[in-house]
């Protein structure tokens, strides 16, 4: 060891890869990849009727009445989970998109893509589930559709609900809508959905009494609506907080900075994060909403929220500082400052 | 929550901070050696908050960044058969290769699975009897235990279709590697925690003497790493160079002694290439001989394996401190995390990825 040097040989590096030529799991993770394959793919394909296409739901203006539209396919492992279930996912996923515009949910459809093999009773769980929920959040399911694919077709069971809601007058709701001064609040504590599925999942090693927050939270907007003025909601489900904090700073070019010590997590959820080496703010939500509200009703908001069964732990997590510069940042509980960006890919626990 | 708020405490934090910038008197330059420790020094904001005296470069401790190019395309050859189930930890599927990464081999149908550990893999074999599992034993000294305990086990239950692609490396030789570049700037080390977790100390006092460098024994939380920071500084005020621990809570002078004696019993000392740095003599661990038939390089015979490395990226003067991230002319524009020319851009541990996220 005494003599020796160090030899460049070559900065090693490999040419450049970018996963151009086939879609891979990153995609669907709700961060950026997923961004890029939505803006270079489907939206100059398909998005050129739907100048809103990156909010929740797009809002139709159909004879006089506005009517917000949505979709959205669920697929998780395993199909029960602490706290919920793929039945209950699928109608308040959609459910919640309707309500991220400010839209009073009216009808779902939704379409069972099925592998052969999976039992009945388990099945009927799932659909008892969606009918509970379904109930819950006052919507009824006016359509549906069924595929049996064959054994290793699919992953025991699909299910895509698509949803359509009444915008009322004078709703004004969209990731465009966020203004220097806006108070940001956060329904709720985050990560619990995506630490308590990923506590399901073998191999993990941990086990937890952590329950998904997966809810219709369309009462607690119609709630928020009345309370004062709201211009941006939206759920943060997969890529976490940041990700959705992210993607309104780039619809509305606008800073976000956020308090870290404000933001409500649940000591379960720390400290599998902790162990794991996630970080919370990336961790999926199924029953939260961040809402960007006016500076003069923020407290009034958070007050009303805290009313409902879903908004008992809102918190307000920041506020929009400047325009001009689309960028989300956090104050450290130490006192220093960090960049929050979008999750890249996939989230990935951490080697030692 | 126990053992984390009480190292992330803002008042205590102040205090050090304070005591730092009343200590430093000139410029310095010191280098983490852990991936971890940079990603948390720019995680809580820290680096900002330091006196600008104090340059922090960032070290080679990032187990994927280091993993030799040939090692990943062998790994991406061995996963590309039918036959095989390859397992590894997470962040070591997003690293490219020559051509492609483990994720796009799981993309077209190869069995890629991410384990939290070496021991499902284990598992995984024994209830997979018409499958060759394979286990990419990457990284430091952190690693090496769990990864020595999966290929004992495996012997143990008899299992034949399990295997291990070995690239482990060691911290101190590649410490010993930096002093002794005509090139180095580092003038203090925070060593790694985790690793002294596992090894002790015992091997720094020679390094801290012969190089006339203070060696500081770090952790990763916020209070910890301030007290490194300080330990380092005073020291290099005060013209020392001695060993310190300032992790007293998780390291012992002996380290782990079982963990030692485990990666022992499986490993021995080789020569290792490191990716960007280059082969830094007897600074790794390869499987010992009794352990060959389960050595996963000669199970699969890949065939000759030519990498193809381009002169871009940087990775090598990053990895040795040399270099910051933000001096690298690909970095943000050609480089980022979806389109990494080289592995700190990757890995959760990289100088690179931790500028990406943090930093920019």
């Amino acid at each position: 060891m005494t003599d020796n040097t160090l030899d460049f040989e070559g900065y090693t590096c490999p040419v450049p890869i970018q996963p151009k030529d086939t879609v891979v799991l990153g995609h669907g993770s709700g961060g950026r990849l997923s961004h890029d394959l939505i803006n270079r793919l489907f939206l100059p394909e398909l998005g050129q009727a739907a100048p809103r296409a990156l909010d929740d739901s797009a809002v139709l203006t159909i004879g006089g009445e506005r009517l917000a539209l949505t979709t959205d396919s669920h697929v998780v492992a395993p199909l029960f989970f602490p706290g919920g279930d793929i039945g209950r996912l699928a109608v308040c996923g959609t459910v919640n998109d309707l309500a991220m515009v400010g839209a009073t949910p009216l009808a779902l459809t939704c379409g069972f893509i099925i592998e052969e093999g999976l039992s009945f009773e388990m099945l009927q769980r799932v659909v008892q589930s969606m009918r509970d929920s379904a109930s819950e959040a006052g919507v009824f399911i006016a359509a549906g559709d069924t595929k049996v694919v064959q054994k290793g077709g699919a992953d025991k069971l699909f299910i895509n609900t698509s949803g359509v809601g009444r915008v009322p007058n004078g709703v004004n709701i969209s990731g465009t809508n966020a203004k220097p001064g806006d108070v940001i609040i956060i329904s709720g504590t985050i990560g619990d959905h995506g630490i308590a599925v990923l506590s399901e999942r073998e191999g993990l090693g941990f086990e937890t009494d952590l329950q998904s927050d997966v809810a219709p939270l369309n009462h607690l907007v119609e709630a928020m609506l009345k309370a004062g003025e709201v211009h941006v909601l939206r759920d943060p489900t997969r890529g976490g907080l940041a990700t959705t904090l992210n993607e309104i700073a780039g619809q509305s070019n606008v800073t976000i900075v956020l308090q870290e010590q404000t933001l409500p997590i649940r000591p379960q959820v720390r400290a599998a994060c902790e162990m794991l080496g996630f970080d919370p703010l990336y961790v999926a939500n199924e029953g939260k909403l961040v809402a960007f509200v006016a500076d003069k009703d923020a407290d009034k908001i958070l007050a009303e929220m805290r009313k409902n069964k879903y908004g008992e732990d809102a918190a307000i997590i920041g506020m929009v500082t400047a325009a001009g510069v689309p960028q989300v940042r956090l104050k450290t509980a130490i006192g220093g400052t960090r960049l929050v960006d979008m999750l890249p890919g996939e989230m990935l626990p951490r080697i030692c | 929550m126990k053992y984390i708020d009480e190292y992330r405490d803002p008042v205590k934090v102040k205090a050090l901070l304070d005591e730092i910038a009343g200590t430093i008197t000139r410029p310095w330059v010191l280098m983490e050696i852990c991936g971890g420790q940079t990603h948390a020094f720019l995680h809580h904001g820290l680096d900002d908050m330091l006196p600008k005296e104090l340059e922090l470069v960032h070290g080679p401790g990032c187990p994927v960044c280091v993993t030799p190019l040939e090692q990943i395309d062998r790994a991406i050859a061995i996963a590309s058969r039918p036959d095989v189930i390859f397992t590894s930890y997470g962040d070591m599927l997003r690293v490219p290769g020559s051509s492609v990464n483990l994720f796009a081999i799981r993309a077209k149908g190869g069995d890629v699975r991410v384990v939290y550990s070496p021991l499902e893999a284990v598992d995984l074999a024994a209830n997979s009897p018409d499958k060759q599992v394979v286990f990419f034993a990457i990284g430091f000294e952190t690693t090496a235990p769990p990864n020595a305990m999966a290929v004992l086990q495996a012997r143990q239950r008899g299992l034949n279709n399990f295997s291990v692609l070995v690239s482990h490396v060691r911290v101190p030789p590649a410490m010993e590697a930096l002093l002794s570049s005509k090139t180095n700037r580092v003038q203090a080390f925070l060593a790694a925690g985790h690793v002294c977790a596992v090894m002790g100390y015992h091997e720094y006092p020679t390094i801290a003497e012969k190089y006339h460098i203070p060696i500081v024994v770090t952790g990763f939380e916020p209070v910890d790493l301030l007290r490194g920071v300080l330990s380092a500084v005073r020291q290099l005020e005060a013209g020392k160079a001695e060993v310190e621990n300032a992790y007293e809570r998780a390291v012992t002078f002996n380290g782990n002694q079982p963990a030692q004696q485990t990666i022992q019993t499986i490993f021995m000392s080789v020569d290792s290439k490191w990716r960007g740095i280059g082969v830094i003599p007897m600074s790794g661990w390869g499987l010992r001989p009794e352990f060959a038939h389960l050595d996963a390089e000669t199970r699969f015979a890949v065939g000759e394996i030519i990498t193809q490395e381009s002169p871009l990226c940087i990775a090598g003067e990053i990895l040795q401190g040399l270099k910051k991230p933000l001096q690298c002319s690909a970095y943000g524009k050609q480089c980022t995390p979806q389109t990494p020319l080289g592995a700190p851009m990757v890995s959760a541990e990289g100088a690179c990825s931790a500028y990406y996220r943090y930093h920019r």
